[in-house]
């Protein structure tokens, strides 16, 4: 119950955080922000490393490795194509 | 080392210095000089938060030989197959690449909710077990991430799909009276995730509500599609950090938590500028449609007689006494890959002491953003490429406007219309200027279905053409003329 609690409370301070953060992109890094924060939504990998970790059972090793593979891509991908992006933003001369 | 990882207490303070880069590195996102090394500092807190999970995992006394080798391959086969993407996307191909990335992300989040239910479901069997209201939290936030993590799957799928333009994806309504279905289906699933939080012996609910939830994901996905797609891949977006965050609710980890709001505002932030960049509301976009309003004048009224179209010689010759021309791409500069074309066709203007600029519309291609990253990769800098609010009161002082596959963003019927189904949109005013040549294949419509009048403005000249083709010769007219 109280875990629950703190958790509701990060969460909405976190959200306030995020639309102020996220106010002052600027549209033309509109798409980088979009695959960081893709990048970022990665973060779930540490549950399914915890999942693939837990006592040997079928179904939970195997979504755990599934969902390791899953948010690996989605962590590796994301900085690596939003680096190759921001990459290209150059300025005059 | 193993010991302090034991401690809960400094793994968790490990996962919020983690959480503080990952801010850092959006923070960084507000200037392009800054964002390449904002984008590095969140990736060595994403990979902070990775190792310290795996070492924490590794010394679990009760892991078995076979978890290594679990977290290890899992780990190998993400970053190969996420780096053979990253480095494979072609710009142009960026929409369908975020919106593929989403779905592994809800993806995820899904599987570890129906992983961490399976291992609760053991303990449950133990007869000292007993319920409380810490498991029906437990609960909730299962569903809740399992629910969103299948919508974002399946419903990201299919946008990425759509995107690719693959055939045999689904598209338009596929079921008769879709938007009912959906509605059906949502309560189903709502009700469902109610009934298996109050009752714990009913678990297994989880599973048929994971499948209606896919099969919703899908439903809600289809009929959306053309220039709507930037709203919904904000979404998913949206949803793949709110998966994320229901995660860390089931796990109780903080750091996921933080991580998944994070995204979900950001996701929702987006879908806002865009709808606003439309006049429409969210709820327009995903369950209206854009339909031509009754009484609003067909395409021969509009233009009989009075599409004057030109060439690019012609056109060379009013660049000759020009002495600042903006360019105004769409999606169908990304369509033909012209950005390079359109790189060419500045530098050959400004080498002719012209100013060049570059006017984006929000809703430009098929994301936030999109006609940037394009303009970026040809090597333009981003000080010449403005945003509509910004070069909109330029127009008047411009001498041509060039707008490269283009049309209902810049179509004056958003102004002058009420009863247009784009009224009160938005629009680059590149009307005002002395000149606009608009260089598209044919007159055909643009997503919203209407005559564009702009066409057949007085000012106006169509450049029929193929996108990338009518640019290069553009360029070499432009050359030749000296």
């Amino acid at each position: 119950m109280e875990m629950f609690v703190i958790g509701i409370t990060v969460f909405t301070l976190a959200t306030f955080v995020g639309f102020e953060v996220i106010t002052k992109v600027p549209p033309t890094l509109h798409t980088p922000l979009m695959s960081g924060s893709n990048a970022i939504s990665g973060i779930t990998i540490i549950g399914a490393i915890f999942a693939a970790g837990l006592k040997l059972n079928f179904w939970t090793s195997a979504f755990g490795v599934i969902a390791i593979s899953f948010a690996m891509i989605n962590v590796v991908g994301g900085f690596m194509v939003t680096h190759r992006m921001l990459g290209m933003f150059k300025r005059k001369g | 080392m193993s010991s302090a990882l034991k401690n809960p207490a400094v793994t968790n303070l490990i996962y919020l210095f983690a959480s503080i880069l990952f801010i850092v590195a959006l923070k960084r996102l507000s200037h392009p000089r800054t964002a390449l090394r904002g984008n590095l500092i969140g990736a060595f807190g994403m990979l902070l938060a990775i190792v310290i999970t795996v070492l924490i995992s590794i010394d679990r006394p009760d892991i078995s030989g076979l978890g290594y080798w679990l977290i290890g391959v899992g780990i190998a086969v993400g970053t190969i197959v996420g780096a053979i993407f990253a480095v494979r996307v072609p710009m142009t191909g960026m929409p369908q690449m975020v919106g593929l990335l989403n779905g592994f992300g809800g993806g995820a989040s899904l599987l570890v909710a129906g992983a961490e239910l399976i291992a609760k479901m053991g303990e449950m069997s133990h007869p000292d077990f007993h319920v409380d209201e810490t498991l029906r939290f437990f609960i909730g936030s299962t569903m809740a991430a399992g629910i969103i993590g299948a919508v974002t799957f399946f419903g990201s799928l299919v946008a990425a799909g759509k995107l690719q333009e693959l055939k045999w994806v689904p598209s338009g309504n596929v079921i008769p009276a879709q938007q009912v279905v959906n509605a059906l289906l949502f309560t189903l699933i709502v009700a469902g995730a109610v009934w298996g939080t109050y009752d714990p012996s009913k678990l297994w609910v989880f599973w048929p509500i994971v499948v209606v939830a896919s099969v919703l994901g899908v439903l809600v996905t289809t009929p959306i599609g053309g220039a709507d797609m930037p709203v919904v891949i904000c979404l998913l977006n949206s949803y793949s950090g709110m998966a994320a965050a229901a995660t860390g609710f089931v796990l109780g980890n903080n750091g996921l938590i933080i991580a998944g709001s994070l995204v979900g505002s950001s996701g929702i932030i987006l879908c806002q500028i865009m709808c606003k960049a439309m006049n429409r509301s969210l709820t327009n976009v995903l369950f209206g449609k854009l339909a031509p309003s009754e009484g609003s004048a067909s395409a021969d009224d509009v233009y009989a007689g009075k599409v004057k179209s030109t060439s690019a010689d012609e056109i060379a010759m009013l660049f000759d006494t020009a002495r600042r021309v903006v360019i105004v791409p769409g999606y169908g500069m990304a369509v033909s890959q012209a950005q390079h074309a359109v790189r060419d066709l500045a530098n050959a203007l400004e080498a002719k002491g012209i100013e060049v600029e570059f006017g984006i519309h929000p809703v430009a291609g098929r994301m936030p953003g999109h006609m940037n990253v394009l303009l970026a990769e040809a090597n333009i800098p981003y000080e010449k490429v403005r945003e509509m609010d910004d070069i909109n009161s330029t127009f008047e002082q411009t001498d041509v406007v060039l707008v490269i596959g283009a049309n209902d963003v810049v179509n004056p019927l958003a102004r002058t219309d009420p009863k247009s189904p784009i009224a009160g949109m938005p629009i680059l005013d590149v009307d005002k200027a002395r000149t606009v040549i608009i260089m598209k294949r044919s007159l055909s419509p643009g997503f919203a279905g209407i005559p564009n009048p702009l066409f057949a403005a007085d000012n106006a000249l169509m450049y029929f053409g193929d996108g990338k083709k009518a640019v290069l010769d553009l360029v070499a007219a432009v050359k030749a003329a000296g």
